[in-house]
């Protein structure tokens, strides 16, 4: 199976040729069929590989597919050879619950999309594009170096700019697109920073090779730091945190099913699954774990306060992914690596579900998507209600549904980190269930406040875009019982998701690899000491082993039940408005009228930016436009005169002095010939008078000289 | 009392210059053969002076050819006349400018 | 001496009458004295002991070319005209500067040291030939009789050449 791993890729991008180049003359189903089936069996794919990877045995689950070299190795004659980049692809459990989230949600949302996507014009040049999307994902996630993993970094960028400006002839999509590109781009530059300082101080870009070096102790920490800052950054533009998270929310303007998948449960994960990966990298830099840690836990809290303002219903389940995903950084901050991917896949699973019911209301609502226009869709639409229902309690910490589990692992890492952030990430959750629970409110509760014309037109959804919609309900049910900690038991149960991610994280994994690439002998035993001392050294930091530790059982099970006591009384005290949910919310909105003022213009920071940024640069556009026009044309409009003045020159010397020189010729003749001409009189006399002239002068001369 | 030569001489030479301005600045044609007439006399007195000078009879000679010259130099340039009289209507040698240019 | 004397009154008589030929308004008038100025210096020749040779001028000039001027005269009516009326220009004042020049040359050879002409050479050749008409035919005849020859055809073709020319063309 290692050396099909490449296959998995590869099918959706077969799906994006066909579509893309012949899409548009084949008919709709040809297109479902080719777009849902290339991703269907990238699916079956992904769990046959990882089926064998889990036959491996624990300690060496790692399977490689080098596929053929991208950028040669160059021997330089003595020096070290130069850059040299291969297509490789690689298979670790890391990699394996990403690829299974990424092809089995893709799938999910694929045929979802059939439905929503049927009355829209370019349904081939949609499926096309997602297609692309998932074969760029896929490269992303099971790259083996980061050159490769760049590849599907930047690709899933692209496709996220083509699919939010899918409808690229209304102006706000076509402007979300491009900000999502170059915010994107922003955090790029960064990452590739970060990159080549790895490929200067280790020389390869191979995960493999530079976690060893890491582990090996290669690297001072300053420069370790610097450039897990660095691909931090990156991953803050991919992943939407602060301050690059602010093309999130207008990227809602894209099709819903691809805010479900690519800005909730793929592409916005990138950043995640980058800072996981290089795992032990990080761990050597504590502070710039400690930073992102700090970026996270802001991030959190700060989109959760917007959410709770906004009355778009899908500008609150955007606000809320930036959220989420703040949760996932903290994670990784304080060194909970398992814990964020394990949250990651929960929110994977109800935030896919979450947008794909609210795209069933919108287009239920012939895409009003105002919630203030909403009310009362609980008896129109029980599916899409129960549906929701759902994904509300996942997302709340409901305990025994996946959120509780994922959410409650993090918030116990985090107190373990710092109480204080604890503090912050608890309110965070609470705000979290809070504006969940308005969002089932206005949408679903209470009196309809829907105009009739929309009403009339209410319908279900077809089938094709219910089963998904019930698969995710059922895995955002119980998808946490993947991983069910070990206070709860977990080391009872067969498979968590813990057990199953740690050697990814441990250093000492990569410190074997370099012991069997160095020489044997000494050299394995340096390794050997030196991942001791590295795993040493990360469980005396702050941010503990990546595996949890058994701390005081009781702090655990007393946060537990504070977290999910929190979530169930909020989720109890909306319902229990249910018809008065409206009036209550316009009270507090009278009530904090300044600062929901605040939180409804999103703390005005598109605005901050465009002053700060934006307009300056705009303003250097038009200074170089000025440069442009008046130097640059400036230099030419001047060589022009010069060149005119020097025709002028040219014609004035044409004129004067070389026709001038013909011309004194020609007066010289007319004038000499005039004079001389006086001397052919026709008269022999004057003829003769000449002679006797001439004939006086010889005489003159001979005597002269006798 | 012999007669010095540069008596004769200078004789010869006033003579042919007088025969030279008539040559050159009368305009009737007939006047111009005079004066060349008297050029060539002069000319001749020359050649004798120098004869009898030298005691060398080729100078005589020479002045008995120079006088055969000067009749058929006459003749043909008085023919000349007659014809162009003939055809310019005019011996004034101003109007005879057809070489004019 | 006497020689002397009748050279110069004849040279004065030949110069006055060659300035009036060319200043003659009429042109017999101009013949007229161009016959003095030819016996004149017949006379001369006769002073210089060239005898036949003023026979010869007599003979050819005054009695030849003479009468073809005058035949010509004859033919051509003409209006008597002058000189020309002397106008001051730049060419006539340089051609007067060089005549002045001329003159300079003239009285310079004419009052430079010169050896006489004398009764030399001339005097016993004639002695020896037995005057001067022998002499002469004798040169002529002898060491010349090419040139007399040429000069003979030379009239031949000057004759035809006037007639040629003279006649009326048709």
């Amino acid at each position: 199976m290692s050396d099909f791993l490449w296959l998995i890729p590869i099918f959706p991008a077969i799906g994006f040729l066909v579509n893309g180049l012949a899409g548009r003359r084949i008919s709709k189903r040809a297109v479902s069929a080719v777009a849902c089936g290339v991703v269907l069996v990238s699916f079956v794919l992904s769990c046959a590989a990882v089926v064998q990877l889990a036959t491996m045995p624990s300690d060496g689950r790692y399977m490689e597919n080098r596929v053929a070299p991208w950028v040669p190795a160059v021997e330089d004659g003595g020096g070290a050879p130069g850059l040299a980049i291969d297509w490789l692809f690689v298979l670790d459990p890391l990699s394996a619950v990403m690829i299974l989230i990424v092809t089995g949600v893709g799938s999910l949302i694929h045929i979802y999309s059939v439905g929503y996507m049927w009355e829209e014009a370019g349904y081939w040049r949609y499926f096309a594009y997602l297609n692309l999307f998932m074969a760029m994902m896929l490269t992303l996630v099971l790259g083996g170096s980061l050159a490769v993993m760049f590849v599907g970094w930047e690709g899933v960028g692209l496709c996220s700019y083509l699919l939010i400006g899918f409808f690229y002839w209304k102006q706000d999509c076509a402007d979300a697109g491009r900000k999502a590109f170059i915010t994107n781009r922003i955090g790029d530059l960064a990452f590739v920073i970060g990159a080549l300082t790895l490929f200067a101080s280790f020389g390869t870009l191979e995960f493999r090779g530079i976690l060893s070096a890491v582990v090996a102790g290669q690297g001072s920490v300053f420069l370790l730091t610097a450039v897990a800052l660095c691909l931090f950054v990156g991953a803050c533009g991919k992943s939407a945190q602060i301050p690059l998270y602010v093309w999130l929310p207008d990227a809602m303007a894209g099709p819903t099913p691809v805010s479900a998948l690519i800005h909730a449960a793929t592409m916005v994960t990138a950043g995640v699954y980058m800072v996981c990966r290089l795992a032990p990298l990080y761990m050597q830099a504590p502070l710039a774990l400690t930073i992102i840690a700090i970026v996270g836990c802001a991030t959190a809290i700060f989109a959760a306060t917007i959410g709770l303002a906004q009355n778009d219903i899908k500008k609150v389940l955007a606000y809320s992914t930036v959220s989420q995903l703040g949760y996932m950084f903290l994670a990784a901050g304080v060194g909970a690596f398992g814990a964020a991917i394990f949250h990651l896949m929960t929110h994977a699973f109800f935030k896919a579900l979450l947008f794909l019911g609210s795209g069933a209301v919108i287009h239920a609502l012939h895409h009003e998507q105002d919630m203030m226009k909403m009310g009362g869709l609980r008896k129109l639409l029980p599916v899409t209600y129960a549906v929701f229902l759902c994904g509300w309690v996942a997302i709340a910490g409901v305990p025994l549904t996946a959120g509780f589990f994922s959410k409650d692992e993090i918030l116990w890492r985090t107190f373990l980190f710092s109480p204080v952030m604890w503090g912050i990430a608890a309110f965070t959750a609470l705000l979290t269930a809070f504006y969940m629970t308005r969002l089932m409110g206005l949408t679903f509760w209470g009196k309809s406040r829907m105009d009739h014309h929309t009403e009339a037109h209410v319908h279900e959804v077809p089938g094709v875009m219910k089963w998904p919609l019930m698969i995710l309900a059922g895995l955002a049910l119980v998808g946490g019982f993947l991983s069910i900690p070990a206070a709860l038991g977990g080391s009872a149960m067969p498979f968590t998701l813990e057990r199953w991610l740690e050697p990814v994280f441990e250093p000492g994994t990569y410190a074997t690899a370099a012991g069997g690439h160095a020489a044997i002998g000494e050299h394995a035993a340096a390794a050997g000491d030196a991942a001791s001392a590295a795993h040493e050294a990360a469980a005396a930091t702050p941010h503990g082993s990546p595996h949890g530790e058994e701390h005081s059982l009781a702090l655990e099970y007393g946060l537990m039940a504070f977290s999910s006591v929190l979530a169930i009384f909020v989720l109890w005290w909306g319902y229990g408005l249910y018809d008065r949910m409206p009036q209550k919310l316009a009270a507090w909105k009278a009530r904090f009228a300044s600062v929901h003022e605040v939180l409804a213009n999103k703390y005005w920071v598109d605005e901050l930016y465009d002053a700060l940024v934006i307009q300056n640069f705009y303003r250097l556009c038009r200074a170089a436009l000025a440069f442009d026009v008046r130097v640059v044309d400036g230099v030419v409009h001047m060589v022009r005169n010069v060149t005119v003045g020097t025709s002028y020159l040219s014609v004035f010397w044409d004129t004067w002095v070389v026709d001038g020189l013909v011309n004194l010729l020609a007066k010289v003749v007319r004038v000499a010939s005039r004079g001389l001409r006086r001397f052919q009189t026709g008269v022999p006399q004057s003829y003769a008078t000449v002679m006797v002239f001439g004939l006086f002068v010889l005489i003159c001369v001979y005597m002269y000289l006798s | 009392m012999p007669i010095p030569v540069n008596h004769l001489l200078s004789f010869s030479l006033v003579l042919f210059i007088i025969g030279m301005i008539g040559v050159l600045t009368r305009r009737n044609a007939i006047i111009v053969l005079m004066g060349i007439e008297l050029m060539l006399n002069a000319a001749n007195v020359n050649f004798v002076a120098f004869s009898r000078m030298h005691g060398d009879l080729a100078g005589q000679i020479f002045a008995v050819f120079n006088i055969v010259i000067a009749a058929g130099e006459v003749a043909v340039g008085l023919a000349i006349i007659i014809a162009l009289y003939r055809n310019k209507d005019t011996i004034n040698v101003d109007e005879i400018s057809i070489m004019k240019g | 001496m006497f020689e002397a004397w009748v050279f110069y009154i004849l040279g004065t008589i030949l110069l006055l009458s060659g300035v009036l030929v060319i200043t003659a308004r009429n042109p017999v008038h101009g013949v007229l004295f161009l016959v003095l100025a030819f016996f004149c210096v017949a006379g001369i020749y006769v002073i210089l002991s060239a005898e036949f040779l003023a026979a010869v001028q007599i003979l050819v000039y005054a009695g030849g070319i003479l009468v073809l001027f005058l035949f010509v005269i004859m033919l051509v009516p003409l209006e008597p005209e002058g000189m020309r009326k002397p106008v001051r220009t730049a060419r006539n004042v340089a051609w007067s500067l060089l005549s002045a020049l001329l003159v300079a040359g003239v009285l310079m050879t004419f009052f430079r040291g010169a050896q006489p002409v004398g009764q030399g050479g001339t005097v016993d050749t004639l002695v020896a030939y037995g005057g001067n008409i022998e002499a002469v035919g004798m040169e002529l005849y002898r060491r010349y009789l090419l040139p007399f020859e040429i000069a003979s055809i030379l009239l031949l073709v000057a004759m035809i050449g006037a007639v040629v020319l003279a006649r009326r063309q048709v």
